[in-house]
Order: C-alpha cells, then structure tokens, then sequence
C-alpha cells in the first residue's frame, strides 16, 4: 500500500524536517516531512515509537489472568483492555451471553471509561487549541490559559474526569488495577451506596456534558470553512453497531463503509474479524497498517473512533446524543462528519451518550442484581471486540489445554487510524507548508491534527525527564541544520 | 476522616523499572505509617488535585530516568507553566490544578525520584533500582514514622 505523499521517488534528494515527538498525545511519536529543491512537501509520515511486545508479554500466562494483566499495556485506558479480554475469554469458558447484572456493571465500568476519556481529551488537551485558536500566542494556548479565561469549563473537566474514575473504582472493585472483569462474569456486586452517591450527581454531569457539545457545536458554526477544511479527506470507516444498528460500544457486530459510504460488510460476528480485517507491515514504521480484506491494502483502509462511531451508526439510543449527532451529521452539509476537527465534536457527543446510558444503568435495578457469573463449556479460542474511547479494539487469544495463552494478537485503536493519521498530517502539511520556514504555526497545525484523533501510543512509562519535544531540520545530505528542543520543565 | 498524609506512588508494575513507584507504595503498606494515605495509579491525573484537599503534606514517588541514585527528595512547588503534556500531569501542574480549583495554595509536596533504568515492558525490576528502592524506603519509613514531618503532618488543613 502507497500512498501520494506516503513514499517519494528519490527521498535521497529531499530535505528532512523531523518533528519528535508530538505533544499532548499519549506516548512518543515523530513526524517527518521531505522536501524536494523548490520546498514542496514529497512525503510526510508519523512515525510511532510504539512498543511491539504485547502478544510475547501475555503468551504463556494462564487465561483467567490476562483481564487482569493486560491492564499495563496501557496506562491510560487500562480499562478498555481489561473489558476486551475479558470479553475474549468469556468464550474461552463457553459463556456467550452473561447475566443481565454482570453484562449492566460491565457496560457502567465501560461508559465510566468512555465518559473521563473523553473528558480528559477535551478539557486538557484540545480545548485550548479549539477555544483561542490554532495561531493564537503558544504561552496562552494551554490548560494555565483555557482555566484563567474559562474557570468553569476548567472545574467541570475536573468534576467529569473524577465522576467518571468513580463509576470505574465502584465497578472495578479498585482505583486503578481492576479486578472485577472475570471470564464469564463480574466478581463484584454494585452496593445501593454506591449506587446512589453516582446517581446524586449524575444530573449535573448531563447538563456539563450537554454544554460541552453546545460549545463545540458553536465553534464549527463561528468558523466553518476552517473546521470542516482542516485536515479533510474522505476515508472508509469501521465500527461495532448492535443488531438494530443503534450505537452500542459495548457490543455488537462490525460493520465498515468504504470511501463513498457504501456498505462493505455489516453485523459481522467478532469472532470471524480475521476474516474481514488483514495487517500489513511497512518497513518505516513500528506499527501495523489493518486494512479491510477485500479492499486490499491499497483502498481497504479506514477511520475508527467517534468520527467513524458517528457516521456508522443509525442511531444514538439516548435523546440528547441523538439530537446532538442529527445536528452534528446535518451541519453544512454533513462537512463535519468528514473532517478531522470533527472528531473533536463527535467525541463530546459520545461523552453526552456515555452520560446518558450512565444514568439509566444506575436507574435500572437489574444492575443492584447478584447474579453474577454464567457457565459453559470450555473452549480454545475468544475474541474480544470493544469500542474503546479511540476506535475499536480487538483482543484474539488461542488457549492450549493447559490453560495457558499460546497465541495473542490485538489491534489496538491507533493502530486501525494509523493510516488515516498519516493521510491528515499530509493534508495539513500540504494546506500549511509555506515550505520556507519550520513555523510554531507548522508545528501546531500538524500537532492538532493529530491531536484530533487522541492517539494513545501504548506507552505507559512516563517516567520524570523522558518527555522532551525535539524538532530537527536536516539537509539532503543528512547534515543537521536547524535544531530546537522543549524539555518537560520548559512550557510547550 | 481525610488522612493528613497522601503518599501517590506513580508507575507502571509491568515497565521495568517505571514499577518503583508503584514498589514503594507496596512497601509502605507492610510499614502501615500513621495518618497516611496511600495511593497509587499508572499516571497522575488532573482529577488527582482532589485528592490533596485536606492534606498536611503531599509525597510524589515517580521512577527517573536520569538524575541522581538512589533518589532525590525534593519539594515541588505548582507550576503554572504547563509542561509538554501528553495525557499524564506532572505533580507541578496538579498542584497548579489545585490552586486554580480551590483558590488555595496546595499542600506542601515533595517529589520522591528514585532513579531507574530500564523500562521495557514485561521487564522484572533491575537490580539497581530494586537497591535503590530500598534506600528509598528506608528514608521514607523514617521521615513518615519518625522523622521533622512526622508531627507536622497531624493537623489536617486546607479545602475538605
């Protein structure tokens, strides 16, 4: 698979600018443009640093302990990998379908995922970019600056990320590290206390969720040839949908539409995913490029995440959202829903969801049950499939009988946007290159595109003193002419 | 009641040594230090500012990747110049956090690094690092058992 831009013909004759690695994402990333003599951008790539270990990591371990391991893949949605596995080895014990209490207290643990997710994404490191613009002064443009001008929507982000932390410690049994999740089941019951100190203040969190999207919203409309422009191309899109084509992030089947959102494949069962979906390697990059089987690798490849999630779906089955996602696929023509900005506005309307279906598990008594586990008959493989807060995550594992993991093979959100990350970087750098100068300006519009799509790089280890922002210019002759370098205790 | 003493011990168990962090966390618990709460999370979180509210002093344990072995114990102050962030926050800017949010000047704090080196993923604790977990704990059983903190960490304070 190549594409315009992706691979020049003569890369030795071109000029190098590096950008390592990218802020305000999860994880190191770099981002290289080439530049031929007249400095025109002839190739542009983001290159992630991604560790390669996790299947050798979970290989070997017993089955029952994986949900539980796999958690330290990532630090920042270690949730969303503890659900997956656990869904992948509910097969593995035979269990196709949990009882009503687990399935509710799994869905609430996921929607509290999704909801600081979320949160955390828009209210510390997009919304200073989104609320004082893209050029506006660098030493302003951060959460110092959006808490002094906008102090309320500082202590709601705050509020959000710590309502949705609480709705995981009470259905993970624990803060971090959970442990309730188990192959074909929970271990832990929701107590009436629990219960209501959520729903006390699960209100407030609607209303701040609501204005959340009504901030967004107002953006796209003060500025629309900018948001629906920046970093646009039309792409396919993959997500799971239930089986009356509702959103569901929880569960449900895969359906994908190509380019011109014309159906490839719908309510496919996640167990054949690898029948649909295929990964190809490239030599200059770490990670993995999936693209949809028969497509091929040239065509088959696609967005995940809300933007895709919005596009995807038929509906939202919560009232606000779905007012929200008529409005967001209406605006100008439906130019939001192709846009990279429009990640930002689809992810706020998937926060608004998450709150909503928040509420009514806490309203529904099923979910105070106790029955919590079901049997069946022990099986060698599970899949897992997931709408994690970036895309969908897939978790495979083979199981000898000894119960031990032989063989694991997960994709992981950012990897199904690899491509589509690189298509936006080059659409920005073609749109913002003056092709003279390496900008702050440059910078930032290439760092906001990839911001847009909150990509989680899978590395937890964070720490002091490894997060330095350096940025390189190098010559065709892979002489260093230009260099600058933001240590963490400088602001960025 | 809010303990008067918030010990965060940061990491990852499976990187490495990113795990000293969360090691010291576990081994102040077999220590069970007075009026001290212990908490511990792959990364800080802003959200985390909440959990100051109504503390004396503050103890950060991270892994470092480079300064001094086998630790450095220094205190740290909020920052309102926000580093190059990624989705975690580093204990200046949860401070800063704090003081936006409260309108208050958030608890003493002090950083506990203690210096690591390798961080893959799967990786046991090097040999090193576990040594200078060691002194690490040893210094923080006598500071939080015994030592000038000691009594001054009693009277709760600050925003509840």
């Amino acid at each position: 698979m190549s594409f315009e831009m992706e691979t020049a013909p003569h890369p030795e004759q071109l000029r190098r600018v590096a950008i390592e690695p990218v802020s305000r994402v999860e994880g190191h990333g770099k981002v290289t443009l080439l530049l031929d003599d007249h400095n025109r951008v002839q190739q542009a790539r983001l290159h992630i640093s991604e560790f390669r270990g996790f299947e050798r990591f979970i290989q070997g371990r017993p089955y029952w302990e994986v949900p539980v391991l796999v958690q330290r893949l990532c630090g920042i949605c270690p949730v969303s990998h503890h659900l997956c596995a656990a869904k992948a080895m509910d097969q593995v014990v035979g269990v196709h379908r949990l009882t009503p209490t687990a399935e509710r207290l799994r869905r609430l643990m996921h929607y509290g995922q999704i909801l600081q997710s979320h949160a955390l994404h828009f209210f510390h490191l997009s919304s200073p970019d989104l609320l004082f613009g893209f050029d506006s002064e660098v030493a302003r443009r951060n959460i110092v600056g959006v808490a002094a001008a906008h102090p309320d929507i500082a202590r709601q982000g705050v509020l959000l990320r710590k309502f949705g932390q609480e709705v995981i410690r009470v259905t993970a049994g624990k803060r971090v590290h959970g442990t309730s999740a188990v192959p074909g089941g929970v271990n832990k019951a929701l107590a009436v206390a629990e219960r209501d100190g959520l729903l006390k203040d699960i209100y407030d969190i609607i209303k701040w969720s609501r204005e959340a999207v009504a901030l967004t919203r107002r953006l796209f409309e003060q500025d629309p040839d900018t948001y629906a422009r920046f970093g646009r191309f039309d792409a396919g899109a993959l997500a799971l949908v239930r089986a009356d084509g509702a959103m569901d992030l929880y569960h449900g089947g895969l359906r994908a539409r190509d380019v011109a959102g014309e159906p490839i494949f719908d309510h496919v069962a996640p167990d054949t995913y690898d029948d649909y979906i295929h990964e190809q390697v490239k030599p200059w990059s770490y990670m993995k490029f999936p693209y949809i089987r028969s497509l091929g690798p040239d065509d088959g490849w696609y967005r995940v995440g809300p933007l895709a999630r919005m596009a995807l779906c038929d509906f939202i089955p919560t009232p606000f959202a779905e007012r929200e996602r008529k409005a967001f696929l209406a605006f100008d023509d439906g130019r939001a829903a192709g846009s990279t900005l429009g990640y930002h506005w689809a992810r706020l309307i998937e926060m608004l969801h998450a709150a909503e279906v928040i509420k009514d598990l806490l309203q529904d008594e099923q979910t105070l049950g106790t029955e919590l586990m079901a049997e069946g008959a022990r099986q060698g493989r599970g899949v897992g499939i997931i709408e994690a807060p970036r895309g969908t995550l897939i978790h495979h594992y083979e199981v000898n009988e000894e119960d031990l993991v032989v063989r694991a093979n997960l994709i992981v959100s950012t990897t199904h946007n690899n491509n589509a990350m690189n298509q936006s970087i080059r659409e920005v750098a073609r749109q913002y290159f003056d092709g003279r100068e390496l900008s702050e300006g440059l910078l930032n519009h290439i760092e906001v595109a990839i911001r847009a799509f909150d990509p989680c790089l899978s590395c937890a280890t964070h720490a002091l003193g490894r997060m330095p922002l350096e940025v390189t210019l190098v010559d065709a002759g892979g002489h260093t002419v230009d260099r600058a370098l933001r240590d963490p205790g400088e602001a960025c | 009641m809010t303990a008067p003493r918030l010990v965060i011990g940061i990491g990852n168990p499976s990187r490495g040594d990113d795990a000293l962090g969360p090691a010291c966390i576990d081994g102040l618990e077999a220590l069970a230090p007075p009026r001290t709460e212990l908490l511990t999370d792959f990364q800080l979180q802003v959200e985390y500012l909440l959990d100051l509210a109504g503390r004396r002093e503050v103890i950060f344990v991270d892994a470092a990747a480079g300064g001094p072995a086998p630790f450095r114990f220094a205190p740290v102050a909020a920052s309102d110049r926000p580093g190059c962030s990624t989705h975690a926050v580093p204990p200046a800017d949860v401070l800063a956090a704090y003081r936006r949010h409260y309108g208050t000047p958030p608890p003493a704090s002090h950083v506990l690094a203690i210096r690591g080196y390798h961080f893959d993923l799967g990786a046991p604790l090097s040999a090193a690092a576990a040594a200078n977990l060691e002194a690490a704990l040893a210094f923080l059983s006598q500071r939080l058992t015994a030592g000038p903190g000691a009594e001054a960490a009693l009277s709760p304070q600050g925003p509840r």
